[in-house]
């Protein structure tokens, strides 16, 4: 193999790479404060993803109004579990988040569909309308679960994960599409040659982790957050409520999915069920990383890219298969290095 | 004045097994009030269900509201505050997050002036504010666990076996800081097997036996009562329960 070919297949994995990282970092992150193994990620790829397409197409989104129906659940829910102990505060937080804000964005998304906007118009909607969506899943299907067990939790996140394929299959039709480049334009750099595009990921991607890494050090969400993935009772015991942490995990989550979508879009053709298979490999980035060690993922997930980059070009058909192999050693001596895991008690 | 924490025949369970039987039992302001017994007497089982970890039958009232409906989190920013026996620190991040998060229901103007105190309280803490939290001695996870809780201006503080585990210089360091407490207007709820010495600095006492109250009064005439010291807090003459 010459340098060149090698060179651009280094920097093709670090590409996909970045991607699975933050997506393997949302996993973590989730799994660290919910226990919720989070299999619909590749779901708020996909919706992210397709629902800037759309947008940018001039197509009227379906996410939006899954958004909406979602929030009315979701308040739903929150009326129904303070039924006793209904006050007017909450009754209007809960209908001014829940039913309020995707009502207005429904009516904004209606308004800039019709017209074909610009692209920051089309980003920032799809940003909003899948956080929503994660937001509101939440309340909706993890919340009541929260103090069940972990496999409790990632049976019903199968259960949102097949929900939300299907969805997307009644919302963007079988068809792939593709959405404009956040940023068009490259440039050659020796052998080389970056597009906008891909240094937009490598752009958003950094910010992303740096933005994150200040959030948790610096911020008392941040650490609030961090102190319920530690030591949930102590958490509770300083006043933190599992659920705040929970949201702010989903909503964080959603938007990197989404993000990650949008990033993706321009680059390769998306179809309602790609993103499954993208967030399988934050997910094993994720596994790699033991679900606990942010650094690991990060690399594990940069590997998981180049891996897939070089087995693409090399037995592009048993690409998926090579990946996934990765993950058999790594669990082997995970497994050997901690012979006994208990289930966390509380 | 009513007292501040009421707790009115109380029964807790672990599935069929009551491990709490009808206990009654009242905290006044400005008040130390200690529970002594023997190992599985229930004393930890009952501070956990007045905390709202555990579900408790029976009626629990404090600074004069119905604690019934109210998740632990709600009753931590109403000012109950509790030190659990495992201390549950964030063992991962350095003193002073520990502490800044026990200020998470206060606002930020008053959390600044809170931690000032707990370092004033617990001077090592502030030696060691960078250092992270599960790296500390067992006796500086403790103040550090009581700092946290204090950071969010408990009025009621319920300590589970402070002295557990520590060297008798840093169990007196402990007491003379929860008498401190005292002083500053903080009521302690205090559960100890360490009898003698909790018995020293409280102002009640109950005695709890296999999940009941078998005794209670004031705790200068349970030190007294010899008969008491032998029958139910495990110790003849002074100095013999010290582990």
């Amino acid at each position: 193999m010459n340098t060149t070919i090698m060179l651009f297949l280094v920097q093709d994995g670090i590409t996909n790479g970045a991607i699975y990282a933050l997506l393997g970092l949302a996993l973590v992150l989730v799994f660290a404060v919910t226990r919720v193994i989070l299999i619909p990620q590749g779901e708020f790829v996909t919706y992210g993803a397709l629902t800037y397409a759309s947008l940018a197409a001039g197509q009227m989104p379906g996410t939006a109004k899954l958004a909406l129906a979602l929030g009315i659940g979701a308040c739903a829910f929150d009326l129904f579990v303070a039924r006793k102990a209904l006050h007017g505060r909450l009754i209007l937080r809960s209908v001014l988040t829940n039913i309020v804000l995707p009502s207005i964005v429904l009516a904004l998304t209606i308004y800039f569909a019709a017209q074909k906007p610009p692209v920051a118009i089309c980003i920032a909607l799809s940003l909003v309308i899948v956080a929503m969506i994660g937001l509101y899943l939440y309340r909706i299907a993890f919340q009541p679960l929260a103090h069940t067990s972990v496999l409790v939790l990632l049976i019903a996140s199968v259960g949102v994960h097949l929900a939300l394929q299907g969805l997307g299959l009644l919302f963007f039709g079988a068809e792939g599409q593709r959405g404009p480049a956040v940023l068009s334009g490259a440039f050659t750099a020796g052998a080389l040659r970056f597009t906008g595009q891909s240094i937009t990921v490598y752009a958003i991607t950094i910010a992303f982790i740096v933005g994150l890494w200040l959030f948790f050090g610096l911020t008392l969400y941040g650490k609030a957050l961090r102190a319920t993935a530690v030591n949930r009772l102590g958490a509770r015991l300083a006043g933190i409520r599992t659920t705040l942490s929970g949201q702010i995990a989903f909503l964080l989550a959603s938007v990197i999915g989404a993000l990650s979508g949008i990033m993706i879009v321009p680059i390769t053709t998306l179809y309602y069920d790609s993103g499954f298979l993208i967030g399988l490999k934050g997910f094993v980035a994720a596994i790699i990383g033991g679900l606990v060690s942010y650094p690991l993922t990060a690399v594990a997930a940069l590997v998981v890219g180049i891996v897939e980059a070089f087995s693409s070009f090399y037995a592009s058909n048993y690409k998926e298969v090579i990946v996934f192999m990765l993950l058999i050693p790594v669990l082997l001596l995970r497994s050997l290095a901690a012979p006994a895991v208990e289930e966390e008690k509380d | 004045m009513s007292a501040l924490l009421s707790v009115t025949d109380a029964h807790v369970a672990y599935g069929k097994v009551e491990a709490v039987r009808s206990v009654s039992l009242e905290v006044g302001q400005n008040q130390i009030v200690t529970i002594v017994g023997a190992n599985g007497a229930g004393k930890t089982t009952l501070l956990s269900a007045i905390m709202g970890i555990l579900p408790l039958k029976g009626r629990v009232t404090f600074a004069g509201q119905d604690l019934a409906r109210l998740d632990i989190e709600d009753r931590v920013a109403m000012g109950l505050g509790l030190v659990p026996e495992h201390r549950e620190l964030f063992v991962t991040m350095n003193v002073e997050d520990n502490l800044e998060l026990g200020a998470f229901r206060i606002e930020r103007s008053r959390a600044k002036a809170s931690m000032e105190r707990v370092y004033t309280l617990f001077p090592r803490l502030k030696e060691r504010r960078k250092q992270l939290a599960g790296t500390l001695s067992g006796g500086e996870q403790q103040m550090l666990a009581m700092g946290r809780a204090l950071m969010g201006e408990p009025k009621l503080l319920m300590l589970d076996e402070p002295s557990l585990g520590l060297a008798p210089i840093i169990v007196a360091d402990i007491f003379r800081i929860v008498t401190e407490l005292r002083t500053a207007g903080v009521s302690v709820l205090l559960v100890e097997q360490n009898a003698q010495a909790a018995l020293k600095i409280a102002d009640q006492a109950y005695v709890m036996e296999l999940g009941e109250f078998v005794l209670s009064g004031k705790a200068s005439d349970i030190a007294a009562n010899e008969r008491v010291a032998a029958s139910y807090l495990g110790f003849q003459h002074e100095g013999a329960s010290v582990l």
